[in-house]
């Protein structure tokens, strides 16, 4: 790890001007890059300096940058999100770079995620598998019953809360050899399985979203737990062992 | 212009009931002919679109980012209020109410707020009815923590992630319309103007961020609900893409802008290490349950900290100040934020400050004690009466990672400290503005058909926001106001019909929006957007931050009017407008930024008293507390927009009455 308070570095990024056009690894270098940095304002320091030089800056997604919206992805030197585990991109510091090494920078790949430019993926097929059943229907009226009137497990309701702590950034597909999405669905169905609430539709949630998700073009899962592994959030596989009992169940009835 | 906030007549505490039965309603078979454009999908436009998509309108929503699920709400970490009195410890719907009028400083309506604290209890019902997994205790009940500026424990929460799991909620249900065809989600877009017809609000321009096409999008009633503006201080708890420009081009068009001068400092943030820093990070209010906030009583020993020679925990307890325990003993290390921001900077100004940065500008926020008493209490609620040391300070850290695991986290990953050995440093930032759009009660602006919910209006709190309030307002305007007054809105258009996009007044909207495009993308200047962004920011924390004075003030008008003339003749911006070209998204978004902060500039210098966030060192008293001017100050300063030239802009007044609570002195001593 650097000791150094500032690094040189030198970036191979891919760069793609749209869906449409073929892409390819583009060298830099960038000089002072202090240690304290995050992975972004060492991008945000290379996007000023092409600026300068009148090139066109290198495109990125990226929002709250306190690791929990999920919009930042990147592959860094071939692994989701980079070097430090359970981290997003966002998270990331340059002390975790040594001085003159090489980083690669890649987007997410993956059928379901197209490339729109550089370094920004769609990822609205997430959008669509939570749209076909991520919910319960429940009007927002406010006339519910009162929220201590079911009490729920502690236990559940934190193992809900942890499978609901997906960011939804996408890393266990961009992770998997086949592009699979169990891990994210699965936390989804298995924050509502937990629950009372998520009961009553369970039936149909899980039809719904598996349906959606293979639609959606993202492959199976074969057990390698690279999602795992890659989580930011530390998702644990034990949702998608979930969601293969709730999709059985579902599919017997 | 006469403002009028439409607060209904009558009791306080029936004033909403009241005025929601008599409110206008729409046919179920008249809702679809009825078209809702909805900007933001954070807790307030993600609630409001779902509400009103259930509904049966014909609702399109609209996001800069590639998500719903992507809004700023999502970082909000430490909890949601409403008066349950689940925990027995005398809360009531007037309290919670109460105590958001006080801890806003008595800046805030009356009616508001009340409404405010009546639907929270509502909130909780509905977001845990949607499978929101907030934090239970053993016997399955809903658990709650203190926040500050209060003495009871009303605030419900999930881990360190709260607003993630409430935004998640709302997301569920407005995925849930977009699944039925109920809502039309538009991801990657930015709303870059309004369109007015006869004086009423009936659509907007849009950009594709994508492929950079102007869209036109009509509809019968526009709901902006696209935060608040704190990143005008380029560094701010904000997430990069935040912007004041939706809430600006209303304002442009005639909305009133209110409050502008009340920005939230606050206090527990990670302080700044850089040049090149991009954002201040957040450490949630709730570590203020267990952590004490001190820096040293000596000076030498501050110094030898900041030079590296002397480890905060060998500071020994004598030679410790909690200054906030000290100064407020009634609250202690839980007074509200614009409290403890002040204290902090004070402390700092006087050279005891602990960070080795340029400003020295940091203090401690210890959890030593904490783990200690916490350490020997599960000792002892697993039998073990005489835990060693060792034993104490072990299973205190482990209550302690189970409560704040993920900001603990957080911290060490950024600073590369362990707060669990050593306390943590942290300084106040800039985390949410209190002013926004003006609206009345039923949260319309000044235009008729514009409806301003959630951070991106002024309404509720006041001066100086209570910590967990935030996501309370989001979802209260969101699920259970709007849904009730723009139906009433709308009761009188259903003879509109279809708004067509081809007319004069969408076409010079576009126009307006195209020149504004192709004046950055020709100017050929030799900055870049982000130079201007961060000098702006500059001055705005230097003179228009957590201590304001005339002349600094004066001084930020006049350097703020250089800027942007500088601005517009030396940004400049690479690509072309026809794909996705995030410097030129934001060279449009700094430019109402720099606009936003004079005119904030210009509200800090009429607002001759010191209120909430908002401090003037003119107006303290001996102690350096806040002192406000009820007889001439108790107003909301509502700014119309006059043309290109900021400081041409009026001001209006909106008197606050308070008929129902004794205004007086704030005091958390």
């Amino acid at each position: 790890m650097a000791t150094k308070k500032n690094i040189n570095i030198k970036l191979k990024i891919w760069r793609q001007k749209n869906a449409k056009e073929k892409g390819k690894i583009v060298d830099y270098k960038l000089d002072n890059v202090s240690t304290d940095s995050s992975f972004l304002e060492m991008l945000d320091q290379l996007n000023e300096q092409l600026v300068n030089e009148r090139q066109e800056p290198v495109a990125f997604d990226h929002d709250c940058r306190e690791g929990i919206c999920g919009m930042c992805s990147l592959y860094i030197n071939g692994q989701a999100h980079g070097p430090d585990s359970r981290t997003t991109t966002c998270q990331l510091h340059m002390r975790k770079f040594k001085d003159g090494e090489t980083i690669y920078i890649e987007p997410w790949r993956s059928k379901a995620f197209p490339v729109v430019k550089d370094l920004v993926v769609d990822r609205s097929s997430f959008d669509r598998i939570q749209q076909a059943g991520g919910f319960v229907s429940v009007n927002t009226s406010g006339n519910t019953i009162d929220a201590n009137a079911t009490p729920i497990p502690k236990d559940d309701a934190d193992k809900a809360f942890e499978a609901a702590a997906c960011i939804g950034c996408g890393a266990c597909v961009a992770s998997c050899k086949n592009g699979s999405a169990m891990l994210f669905v699965g936390a989804k169905v298995s924050q509502y399985a937990l629950l009372p609430q998520g009961k009553v539709e369970a039936t149909q949630r899980v039809l719904n979203m598996v349906r959606q998700m293979d639609e959606e073009g993202f492959g199976n899962c074969t057990n390698t737990g690279a999602c795992e592994v890659e989580c930011p959030k530390g998702i644990s596989l034990e949702n998608i062992a979930r969601m293969n009992r709730e999709y059985l169940k579902a599919s017997i009835k | 212009m006469k403002l009028d906030s439409k607060i209904p007549q009558g009791p306080l505490d029936k004033k909403w009931t009241d005025y929601k039965d008599h409110l206008k309603l729409v046919a179920p078979n008249n809702r679809p002919k009825l078209d809702v454009i909805v900007i933001g999908t954070g807790l307030a436009g993600a609630s409001a679109a779902a509400s009103l998509g259930e509904m049966g309108y014909n609702v399109k929503a609209f996001c800069f980012q590639d998500s719903p699920r992507r809004a700023h709400s999502i970082a909000a970490q430490g909890g949601i209020n409403a008066a349950k009195n689940y925990q027995n410890d005398g809360d009531s719907t007037y309290r919670l109410f109460y105590d958001t009028i006080k801890g806003g400083d008595y800046r805030a309506r009356e009616a508001n707020v009340h409404r405010l604290a009546e639907v929270s209890a509502n909130i909780i019902d509905q977001c845990v009815a949607q499978g929101v997994p907030f934090a239970r205790d053993y016997g399955g009940m809903l658990d709650n923590r203190s926040f500050g500026g209060v003495q009871v424990q009303r605030t419900f929460y999930a881990a360190g992630q709260t607003g993630q799991q409430l935004l998640l909620g709302a997301y569920s249900a407005l995925s849930r319309q977009i699944g039925l065809g109920r809502v039309k989600m538009y991801n990657r877009h930015e709303m870059l103007d309004l369109v007015k017809v006869d004086g009423k609000a009936r659509g907007i321009i849009a950009r594709n961020l994508v492929t950079g096409e102007l869209e036109r999008h009509s509809a019968h009633a526009v709901i902006i609900a696209s935060g608040g503006y704190g990143n005008v201080y380029f560094l701010s708890t904000n997430a990069m893409g935040s912007n004041v420009t939706a809430s600006w081009k209303i304002h442009k068009q005639g909305a009133l802008f209110a409050n502008p001068c009340y920005v939230q400092i606050h206090p527990t943030c990670i302080p700044v290490h850089g040049t090149n820093q991009s954002k201040l990070t957040l450490m949630s209010e709730s570590l203020r349950n267990s952590g004490r906030i001190w820096v040293p009583k000596k000076k030498e020993d501050a110094e030898a900290i900041r030079a590296g020679k002397l480890k905060p925990t060998q500071i020994a307890e004598e030679d410790r100040d909690y200054y906030l325990e000290r100064r407020y003993p009634a609250f202690g290390n839980l007074v509200p934020r614009d409290v403890a921001s002040r204290a902090a900077k004070e402390r700092c100004d006087e050279g005891y400050g602990i960070e080795a940065n340029d400003t020295n500008e940091g203090v401690y926020l210890d959890f030593s004690t904490e783990i200690k008493n916490k350490g020997k209490e599960v000792a002892y609620a697993h039998g073990n009466h005489n835990p060693s040391e060792e034993e104490i300070i072990k299973l205190g850290k482990q209550w302690i990672e189970e409560k704040y695991g993920n900001l603990f986290e957080m911290y060490e990953k950024i600073t590369d400290e362990n707060p669990y050995e050593t306390p943590m440093k942290i300084y106040p930032a800039v985390h949410y503005t209190m002013g926004g759009v003006w609206v009345d009660y039923n949260l319309q602006s000044t235009i008729p058909g514009c409806f301003v919910a959630g951070e991106a209006n002024f309404s509720d709190h006041g001066a100086n926001r209570l910590g967990a309030s935030a996501l309370m307002q989001g979802l209260a305007d969101g699920y259970f106001v709007l849904p009730y007054t723009v139906s009433n809105y709308l009761a009188d258009e259903i003879r509109t019909g279809k708004i067509s996009t081809q007319s004069a007044e969408f076409d010079e909207a576009e126009k307006r929006v195209k020149d504004s495009i192709d004046k950055f993308l020709n100017n050929n200047g030799s900055k870049s957007v982000d130079h201007f962004h961060k000098r702006l920011g500059l001055i705005m924390w230097n003179k228009v931050g957590m201590a304001r004075n005339e002349q600094g003030l004066k001084e930020a008008i006049e350097e703020i009017a250089a800027l942007k003339e500088e601005f517009y003749k030396d940004v400049y911006v690479p690509g072309s407008s026809d794909e996705l070209n995030p410097e030129l998204e934001k060279a449009l978004r700094v430019a109402d930024f720099i606009d936003l902060g004079q005119l904030m500039a210009m509200d800090a210098l009429q607002r001759k008293e010191s209120c909430g966030g908002h401090f003037r060192d003119e107006y303290q008293d001996a102690e350096g507390e806040t002192l406000r001017d009820d007889v001439n100050m108790a107003f909301v300063g509502a700014w119309e927009y006059m043309g290109f030239d900021i400081t041409k802009e009026n001001l209006h007044k909106e008197e606050l009455k308070y008929e129902f609570i004794k205004i007086a002195a704030r005091n958390y001593k």
